[in-house]
C-alpha cells in the first residue's frame, strides 16, 4: 500500500472523478434526457421543458436537414480524412523517405506547422487565400475579380483545407511505420526488380497494414468531430456546407432548439462510440497477435 | 526498370514534392508577410514597405492585449488543475490495487474520446448555463479540465509505474509522512513526466475555440481564439493589418510549446492524444 | 534484540508468506534469512521494516512491541534490492535525507553526512548524482544513508545482488568490516548461501514460510536438519541417496556406512554426504562405494568427480592433479562423522 492506505488513495482519485464526472460523463447522459424534451432557450420551454418522448428523434429523422447534414458530413470525413489526409500523408512519407535532410526538414516543417496553428489562425489564413477579390489562389490562376469559393463550392473547400490541415498526423505516423520496414526486405524486391508499384503491395502494404487501420479510425474520430469548418463557412452559403457540428451549434446555440438538437447530438455520440470501440477492437488485435 | 522510366519517376516525385511544398508553404507564408506589411491585402506578397507599425497598432486595440491575458488565465488555471488533481489521481492509482482500477482507466479514455466539444455541446452549454457560470472563465476552465483529465491520468499512470516503489518505501523508512514522500521525493522524480502534461494541457486549451466560443460572451474575458473572429467578421471590411499582426503574436507561444516537447520528448507526444 | 513471536502474513488471495515464525536476533549480531525465491524471506524482512502488517503475531525491538508502529517510528534503517537512491539527489542530500526527516539543522546535517560519507570512502563523490556512481558506489550511498539515521537494527534486501561477480566479494568483505566495526544488529535477506555463510554469525534457513533451522554458518553447514536445507546448503548439491538399515550399518549404493542409534531393521532412509567428505580413491577399499566416473569437472584446488553407481549418479572430490579418467572404476569412501542420515518420511535429521 506504500503508506497510502485505502482512504488516501480515495481521497487522492476523487477531484478527478468528480470533475470528470460532472464535466464529462454527466453530460453524455443528460443528452439523452434532453432529447426527449422540448427544452429551448427561451421562452416557456426554457423555464419548464416538458417530456414529449420519441417527438424530437422522430423530428430529426423524418427532417431532410439532417440527412444532408449526415451526408455533407459523410463527404467531409470520406474525401478529405480517410482519403484525402491519407494519401497525402502516405505519399509525403514514402516520397521523402529517401529525400535529402534539408527538403525532409523543410516539408516536415511546413506540414507540421499546418497541423499545430490554432484553427482561428489556419481558418483565416484559408479565407484569405481562397478571397474572391485579392485572395493568392485567384491571384495564381491570373482572375481578377475570380471565383468565390468558399461561396460558389463550399465543400471542396473546406475538403482541401483539411487536408491541408490534419496531413501531418498521417505523415508523421507512416514514415514512422516505413521505418519499420527492414530495409532488407526492400533490398531483395529491388535485387529481383519489382517496380515501385509491386514493391508497394508485396513488401511494404502488409508491414504498414494495421498502421495503416489506427490512422484512418483516428482521423475519422477526429475530423468527424471537427468545428473547424464553422470557422470558414458557418455552414452556409445556404447550409451548403453545414456538417453535423456545425448543424448542431445552429439548431442548438443559434436556434435555441435545445431537446431537437439533443437529439442529434445522440447521434453524433453513437457514431463516436462505434468508431472507438472498432478503434480499440483493432489495438487489441494488434497488440495479441 | 529502364533508365528513361528511372528518369520520368525522379521528375516526377520532384514535381509532386514541390508541388506539396508550395500547397502546405502559400497559406502560411501571408502569416509571415502581412503582419509586416504597411498595407496588407488577402494576397500572399512581399510587403511593399516594410513596417512594425501593425504590432505597435495592436495597442489601439480595446480587446486584443486582454483577450491573449485571457488565453494565458484560461491555459494556466486547466493546466494547474490538470496537473495537480491528474497527478493525485495517477499516483494513488499507480500505487494502491483497486479492482477493476484498469477497466476504469479504460473506460474514461474511451468517453474522453467519445464524449468530444462538439457531441457534447448541447448538455454542456446547458449545465453551464443551469450552473450560471456562462460568461466565468472558472467554468470554462472546469469544462476543458473535464474532457482533458483521462489522457492525463492515463499518460501520468504509466510514467508514475515506472518510478521504482523502493524510493517511498525507502523514505518511508526514515520517517517521512505521505506528504513529505509526495513533496521530496515523488513530485521532483516525476517532474518529466507533469512537465509533458503541462505543456500539453496548455497546447490544448490554447487553441481550443468551440469551448470558450460558446461559453463566453463578455468580449472582455473571451480568449484570442474567440476575440480574433470578431476582427473579422463585424462591420464593414476585415481589419487584414490587426488580424494578421495579432495571429502572429498569438501563434507564436504554441509553436514554441511544440517545438519544446518535440525536442524533449519526440513525436510521441503526440501518440494519437490529439483532441 | 529483535524478536518475532508467532508471525503470519497472509496476502489477498489466500497465499501464506509467513506461516507462524517465531526467530530472535541477539544484539549485534549479523543474521541472514536464507532461501529461495517465495520462500517468505522478503516479507519477514519488510514486516520487520513495517512496510507489510502481519496478520497476526508480533514483532519487538529491544523491549519495546513495534507491530502496531509506522516504519519511521522503529528505528531501524533498510537498503533496498535497487538501494532506492533518489536520483534528483546528490550523494550528499542522499545521506543527509533521513536527518532532514529527523529535523535536524542543515549544518549539523551536513557535517554528519560528510563524516560518514568520509567513512565510507566516498569523500570525493558527494556532490555527484547516483546516476553517476558505479554499482558498488551506489551500494556504499546507501549503506552511508542507513548509517547516518543511526539505527538499532540494519535492514539488507539482497544487499550484494546487484553487484557483478567481482565486486561482490570486495563489497562482501567491506559489509562485514562495517558491521563489525559499527556493532549494530543487521538483518539481511538473500538466496545465495555462499554469501550468508560467508557473512553472518548465524543463519535462518527459509521454505514456504517456515524456518526450517536456524545455526551458526558452520552448523547449518555440517548437520542440515532437513534434506530441504541439505540440498540448498553448500556449493555443489550434496549427495541424497536412498539407503537401508541393515545390521550393523546402513547399505547404500553398493556400500556400508554406519547406522546410529534410533533406527529400525529394514527401515528405509536417505544418506546425505557432501562432495566435499567422499574422497574418489583409485583402490578397492572396505565398505567404499564404487563405480565408473562418467564426468570430471575442475573447480580450480579440487575437481568434482561424478561416479556412476547401479544407474546412480554420486558425486565426489578429488585433489588437482589427481582426476581419473572417465570411463575408469574408482571408490568412494565418506570422511566419519560426515555421513548423515535422515528419515524418508518426513526428511529430518536422525541426529
Amino acid at each position: 500500500m506504500v503508506g497510502l492506505g485505502r482512504s488516501r488513495a480515495v481521497a487522492f482519485v476523487a477531484p478527478a472523478l468528480v470533475l470528470i464526472g460532472v464535466f464529462l460523463v454527466f453530460p453524455a447522459f443528460w443528452t439523452l434526457y434532453i432529447g426527449v424534451t422540448n427544452y429551448r432557450l427561451t421562452g416557456a420551454a426554457a423555464k419548464a421543458p416538458e417530456v414529449v418522448g420519441l417527438d424530437n428523434y422522430r423530428g430529426v429523422l423524418s427532417d431532410p436537414a439532417f440527412y444532408r447534414s449526415l451526408w455533407l458530413t459523410l463527404i467531409y470525413v470520406l474525401v478529405s480524412a480517410a482519403v484525402g489526409q491519407n494519401v497525402l500523408g502516405f505519399g509525403l512519407a514514402w516520397a521523402l523517405r529517401g529525400a535529402r535532410r534539408a527538403i525532409r526538414r523543410l516539408i516536415e516543417s511546413l506540414v507540421l506547422l499546418a497541423w499545430v496553428l490554432p484553427s482561428s489562425v489556419v481558418a483565416f489564413l484559408w479565407i484569405a487565400m481562397l478571397d474572391r477579390d485579392a485572395g493568392t489562389v485567384n491571384m495564381l490562376l491570373g482572375q481578377s475579380p475570380g471565383t468565390a469559393w468558399l461561396v460558389q463550392y463550399p465543400m471542396t473547400a473546406l475538403v482541401v483545407f483539411n487536408i491541408w490541415r490534419g496531413t501531418a498526423f498521417s505523415m508523421m505516423l507512416y514514415s514512422a511505420a516505413l521505418s519499420s520496414v527492414p530495409p532488407s526486405h526492400l533490398e531483395t524486391a529491388r535485387v529481383v526488380g519489382s517496380s515501385t508499384m509491386q514493391t508497394l503491395r508485396d513488401v511494404v502494404l502488409p508491414h504498414i497494414r494495421r498502421h495503416a487501420l489506427t490512422n484512418t479510425l483516428l482521423i475519422t474520430l477526429w475530423t468527424f468531430n471537427d468545428f473547424t469548418p464553422f470557422l470558414l463557412t458557418a455552414g452556409g452559403p445556404d447550409h451548403r456546407s453545414e456538417v453535423a457540428p456545425v448543424y448542431i451549434y445552429n439548431t442548438a446555440i443559434v436556434g435555441g432548439d435545445m431537446g431537437y438538437s439533443g437529439a442529434v447530438s445522440l447521434v453524433v455520440l453513437l457514431i463516436n462510440l462505434l468508431l472507438a470501440l472498432v478503434y480499440l477492437r483493432a489495438a487489441r488485435a494488434g497488440r495479441s497477435s | 526498370m529502364s533508365l528513361a522510366k528511372a528518369v520520368v519517376a525522379r521528375i516526377l516525385t520532384y514535381v509532386g514534392i514541390a508541388l506539396a511544398t508550395g500547397f502546405f508553404a502559400l497559406p502560411l507564408l501571408w502569416l509571415l508577410s502581412a503582419p509586416f506589411d504597411d498595407s496588407p491585402s488577402y494576397g500572399v506578397h512581399w510587403p511593399s514597405h516594410l513596417t512594425l507599425h501593425n504590432f505597435a497598432a495592436l495597442g489601439h486595440n480595446p480587446y486584443a492585449f486582454g483577450s491573449l491575458v485571457n488565453s494565458v488565465l484560461l491555459g494556466a488555471g486547466t493546466m494547474l488543475l490538470v496537473v495537480v488533481v491528474a497527478a493525485l489521481a495517477a499516483y494513488a492509482l499507480s500505487r494502491v490495487r483497486i479492482p477493476g482500477r484498469d477497466a476504469l482507466l479504460y473506460g474514461l479514455l474511451l468517453l474522453s474520446s467519445v464524449i468530444t466539444g462538439t457531441a457534447a455541446m448541447v448538455p454542456i452549454f446547458l449545465l453551464i448555463f443551469q450552473l450560471g457560470l456562462i460568461d466565468s472563465r472558472f467554468g470554462v476552465v472546469l469544462v476543458l479540465s473535464g474532457g482533458l483529465l483521462p489522457a492525463a491520468i492515463f499518460l501520468l499512470k504509466d510514467f508514475i509505474d515506472t518510478i521504482p516503489r523502493s524510493y517511498e518505501e525507502s523514505a518511508r523508512v526514515f520517517g517521512a509522512t505521505p506528504l513529505q514522500i509526495l513533496r521530496h521525493i515523488v513530485v521532483p522524480v516525476a517532474r518529466p513526466g507533469l512537465a509533458t502534461i503541462a505543456v500539453w494541457t496548455v497546447v490544448q486549451v490554447w487553441g481550443s475555440f468551440l469551448t470558450p466560443f460558446i461559453l463566453l460572451r463578455d468580449p472582455d474575458k473571451q480568449p484570442a481564439a474567440v476575440l480574433v473572429r470578431t476582427f473579422y467578421t463585424e462591420g464593414g471590411s476585415p481589419n487584414l493589418a490587426l488580424i494578421s499582426t495579432f495571429s502572429l503574436l498569438y501563434s507564436i507561444p504554441v509553436v514554441l510549446m511544440y517545438l519544446f516537447a518535440w525536442s524533449r520528448y519526440g513525436f510521441r507526444f503526440h501518440g494519437g492524444i490529439k483532441s | 534484540m529483535v524478536t518475532v513471536e508467532g508471525l503470519t502474513k497472509e496476502f489477498p488471495g489466500g497465499v501464506r508468506a509467513l506461516d507462524g515464525l517465531n526467530l530472535s536476533i541477539m544484539d549485534g549480531e549479523f543474521f541472514a534469512l536464507l532461501g529461495p525465491s517465495g520462500c517468505g524471506k522478503t516479507t519477514l524482512l519488510r514486516t520487520i521494516a513495517g512496510l507489510e502488517s502481519p496478520t497476526s503475531g508480533a514483532v519487538r525491538i529491544g523491549d519495546r512491541d513495534v507491530t502496531p508502529l509506522a516504519p519511521g517510528a522503529r528505528n531501524v534503517a533498510m537498503v533496498f534490492q535497487d538501494y532506492a537512491l533518489f536520483p534528483h539527489m546528490t550523494v550528499r542530500e542522499n545521506i543527509a535525507y533521513p536527518l532532514k526527516i529527523k529535523r535536524q539543522p542543515r549544518g549539523e546535517r551536513e557535517a554528519r553526512a560528510g563524516e560518514i560519507g568520509g567513512q565510507l570512502g566516498l569523500a570525493g563523490l558527494m556532490p555527484r548524482r547516483p546516476a553517476e556512481l558505479s554499482g558498488g558506489q551506489q551500494q556504499r550511498v546507501a549503506l552511508a544513508r542507513a548509517v547516518a539515521c543511526r539505527p538499532s537494527v540494519f535492514l539488507f534486501d539482497e544487499p550484494l545482488s546487484n553487484l557483478d561477480a567481482r565486486l561482490r566479494l570486495e563489497a562482501r568483505t567491506f559489509l562485514k568490516r562495517l558491521q563489525r566495526e559499527l556493532a549494530v544488529t543487521t538483518v539481511f535477506v538473500t538466496h545465495d548461501q555462499a554469501e550468508a555463510l560467508a557473512l553472518a554469525d548465524r543463519i535462518a534457513v527459509m521454505d514456504a514460510g517456515q524456518i526450517r533451522q536456524i545455526g551458526t554458518a558452520r552448523e547449518v553447514f555440517r548437520r542440515p536438519s532437513t534434506t530441504f536445507v541439505a540440498n540448498f546448503i553448500g556449493s555443489t548439491p550434496m549427495n541424497l541417496l536412498s539407503g537401508e538399515v541393515r545390521g550393523d550399518g546402513i547399505a547404500v549404493a553398493g556400500g556400508t556406512v554406519p547406522r546410529p542409534d534410533g533406527l529400525s531393521d529394514g527401515e528405509p532412509v536417505t544418506v546425505g554426504i557432501r562432495p566435499e567428505y567422499l574422497p574418489v580413491l583409485t583402490s578397492a577399499q572396505h565398505g567404499a562405494l564404487s563405480g565408473e566416473v562418467s564426468i570430471v569437472e575442475h573447480l580450480g584446488t579440487s575437481s568434482l568427480v561424478t561416479v556412476e553407481i547401479d544407474g546412480e549418479l554420486v558425486a565426489g572430490t578429488v585433489a588437482e592433479g589427481d582426476e581419473p579418467d572417465t570411463g575408469t572404476r574408482v571408490w568412494l569412501r565418506p570422511v566419519p562423522g560426515r555421513v548423515l542420515i535422515y528419515r524418508v518420511g518426513d526428511g529430518t535429521l536422525v541426529s
